[in-house]
């Protein structure tokens, strides 16, 4: 068979069901293959859309995502998407096509040196060169984006190797000399780590992604009660631990809630697990945790010592590690006093908002949770919606917030739901968005509407790019430098591409719309006027200690 | 504080743009770099001389290297016995009337004349860094008009 159905057939057998891209010259020979392949194929209007929705599904379902552009172009608008799964670790193969071998290097039409872009933001990447090595380099590709630290890999794949005839191999298994994630934690490393915990007073658990990407929720809950310990998680963790649990202390960091702060920066014991100490999350470096030891628990060595000293580093499967751990821990820290501080900390500085005024955004997630129980997949956008969505919506299961945390993509939020969707038909995905954001990939309501991906978008409209104007606000003296941004009818412009668009301008209509849009068959945008300069609360300002926050409620 | 370590990787075409791209991606300083085959065919070898101001540095690029798919082994060579060379080539002012000087200045270096045109003369020298560094002092004596080195090579 030719290159092209061989590709196919190594997704077959990588059990691939669903694929994202757009078709283009250099493609050709491999979309041939995939008209009558048993693979669902989602064309989306912009190949970044592609990525995303590969993203999307990948970071809802576990699995890998996959996505497929034509070389030039069609490349490097993957290359956002790219990007953002790999600041995310989320496991992606993305496929290109490229210009045929003879021609690489001469800078053909729709040429592009794909491998070097993409070079820095891939976990790998390959150019076939012969037919011989394309079923090999798959699968390759697959066990590199799902093991170890997990992350996109990219392959790049010459018109003439997929027109090329060869047999088609399956190897049985990969092994990669140079590639081998440690698994398991050291057993004298655990030894230590829970000697530590057992004399520690102050203990607190800051869980980040890895918990996620390994399925570590369970044991990480076992652990926080095993001990009586606080649980804070980063934006990416979020899910990671029920957010109703009375041991949950909310998302730390810049928008972190300030006992989640204070109970970082008192604690004398750090558990970190599957997170890696981002400059979100730690604030100026010397301020944080100046009191605390440090335990580390990730797969990736280099995410160990990188920002933060740690004194007992541990390479692992979060879930691995984890459950060592609780076999290891036979004498248990008393965190009595130390959770009542907390509890006090948490009166004295709730998360809050005034509620006078227009419509408030806070309030509308609050009322997105009450309406779907927390049972949803929330997509966000980047910036203040993402922010209060990280706040004001209560996560009870993993999987089910997805945003770009590392790279803070705008635009990721639309496509990212349509490829969760995929994973799941039968779960309500929702994005929240902003009136900027949701503009960058506005064209996959097309998508949507063509394939019957009924997800909702609940934009929060200010008229504002929010974040960048509530840094204005406060760092700029109010100079709204291009932040002040104008929108399309979103009611009109849905409805254009045959979806439905509701329009809410008052508080009470809020949860009406959120259920009217919940209960519709269809891409539904439900644009909300909310207030203007409404700010993202509490905020460590840019380079400062995480316990110096500013609450704006005084 | 420069530091010598060797990175064994897979012979594979990009691999060499892996490793460069990693270091100015990450703002590390690479003083020399020497790469090439080994015995076995499908493995080359680099010895990468790094300027890191400190151990955390190193650290993180011996670990950020180890996480390159092609890379199959890091060693830090910083606290080890170990032998360091690198060959250099100078072409140095020498009147025929100073031949005999730069080939008495050559006594105690592994280094010689390797050609002499009109009035200059080519060296090559081989050592460590210390011998590299006095030898090249010498030489400044003369003159050096243009200066090749090859960046250190190293082994245990």
């Amino acid at each position: 068979m030719n290159g092209a159905k061989i590709l196919v057939e190594s997704l077959i057998k990588e059990k691939v069901e669903v694929v994202f891209g757009y078709p283009g010259g250099q493609v050709l020979p491999l979309f041939d293959a995939l008209y009558d392949a048993p693979i669902k194929f989602i064309l989306t209007r912009h190949e970044q859309a592609a990525a995303h929705a590969a993203d999307g599904y990948s970071r809802a379902s576990g699995k890998t995502g996959v996505c497929i552009a034509t070389s030039g172009p069609g490349a490097t608008n993957l290359v956002t998407g790219i990007a953002t799964a790999y600041m995310d670790s989320i496991p992606l193969v993305a496929i290109t096509g490229q210009v045929k071998t003879s021609l690489i290097g001469n800078d053909a039409f729709q040429e592009a040196d794909v491998t070097g872009i993409t070079r820095p933001i891939t976990k790998h990447n390959f150019l076939v060169k012969d037919v011989k090595h394309l079923a090999q380099t798959i699968k390759e590709a697959f066990y590199i984006a799902s093991t170890g630290r997990p992350g996109p890999v990219l392959v790049d794949v010459p018109v003439d190797v997929q027109q090329q005839e060869s047999d088609f191999i399956w190897p049985a298994e990969v092994n990669i000399r140079s590639y081998k994630p440690t698994l398991f934690g050291h057993p004298g490393q655990i030894k230590r780590a829970a000697k530590l915990i057992a004399q520690a007073k102050k203990p607190i658990l800051y869980a980040g992604g890895g918990v996620i990407t390994s399925g570590a929720h369970h044991e990480l809950k076992d652990l926080a009660k095993r001990i009586s310990a606080p649980v804070t998680l980063t934006l990416m963790g979020l899910g990671a631990f029920p957010a109703t649990d009375e041991l949950f202390l909310g998302m730390l960091g810049m928008h972190g809630t300030g006992y989640a702060n204070y109970a970082v920066t008192e604690a004398d014991l750090i558990i970190a697990v599957g997170a890696r100490f981002d400059d979100r999350v730690t604030g100026r470096l010397d301020a944080f945790a100046p009191g605390a030891k440090v335990i580390h628990i990730d797969i990736d060595p280099s995410s160990i010592s990188k920002n933060i000293k740690v004194d007992i580093p541990i390479v692992g499967d979060a879930k691995n590690v984890l459950g060592q751990l609780l076999e290891e821990i036979k004498k248990i820290p008393d965190t009595s006093g130390w959770l009542k501080t907390i509890e006090s900390w948490r009166k004295k500085h709730p998360l809050t908002y005034k509620s006078e005024g227009k419509i408030k955004p806070q309030y509308v997630l609050e009322q997105l949770y009450e309406v779907t129980r927390g049972a949803a997949i929330i997509t966000t956008e980047v910036g203040q919606h993402q922010m209060w969505a990280a706040q004001w919506y209560k996560y009870l299961y993993p999987r089910t917030f997805i945003s770009s945390g590392g790279l803070g993509t705008m635009g990721f939020g639309f496509p990212a739901a349509m490829g969760a969707k995929m994973a799941y038909p039968e779960k309500e995905v929702i994005d929240v968005a902003g009136d900027g954001s949701i503009q960058m990939n506005i064209q996959e309501l097309a998508t949507c509407v063509c394939n019957k991906i009924n997800v909702k978008v609940i934009i929060l409209n200010n008229g504002y790019l929010g974040m960048v104007r509530q840094w204005q606000e406060l760092f700029y003296k109010k100079r709204y430098s291009y932040t002040c941004i104008t929108a399309p009818d979103f009611v009109k412009l849905a409805e254009s591409y045959g979806g439905i668009g509701l329009r809410v301008t008052k508080k009470e209509e809020v949860r009406k719309a959120l259920q009217k849009a919940l209960s519709t068959k269809n891409v539904v945008f439900v644009d909300i006027h909310v207030e203007p300069e409404e700010n993202v609360y509490p905020m460590v300002p840019a380079g400062e200690a995480i316990n110096r926050m500013i609450n704006g409620l005084a | 504080m420069k530091h010598t370590i060797s990175v064994s990787v897979e012979n594979k075409f990009g691999v060499l743009a892996r490793v460069a791209g990693l270091f100015s991606a990450r703002g590390y300083n690479i003083s020399s770099l020497a790469v090439s085959e080994t015995l076995d065919p499908t493995i080359s070898y680099m010895t990468i001389v790094v300027d890191a101001k400190d151990e955390a540095i190193l650290e993180q690029i011996k670990k950020q290297l180890n996480k390159l798919i092609d890379v199959i082994s890091v060693t830090d060579f910083t606290k080890k016995e170990y032998i360091g060379r690198e060959l250099i080539l100078a072409k140095v002012n020498c009147l025929a009337k100073d031949r005999t000087k730069l080939e008495r200045a050559l006594e105690g270096y592994v280094a010689k004349i390797v050609q002499r045109k009109e009035d200059l003369a080519i060296v090559e020298a081989v050592g460590d860094e210390e011998q590299v560094t006095q030898l090249l002092e010498l030489l400044a004596g003369f003159g050096i008009k243009e200066l090749v080195r090859t960046g250190k090579i190293a082994i245990v």
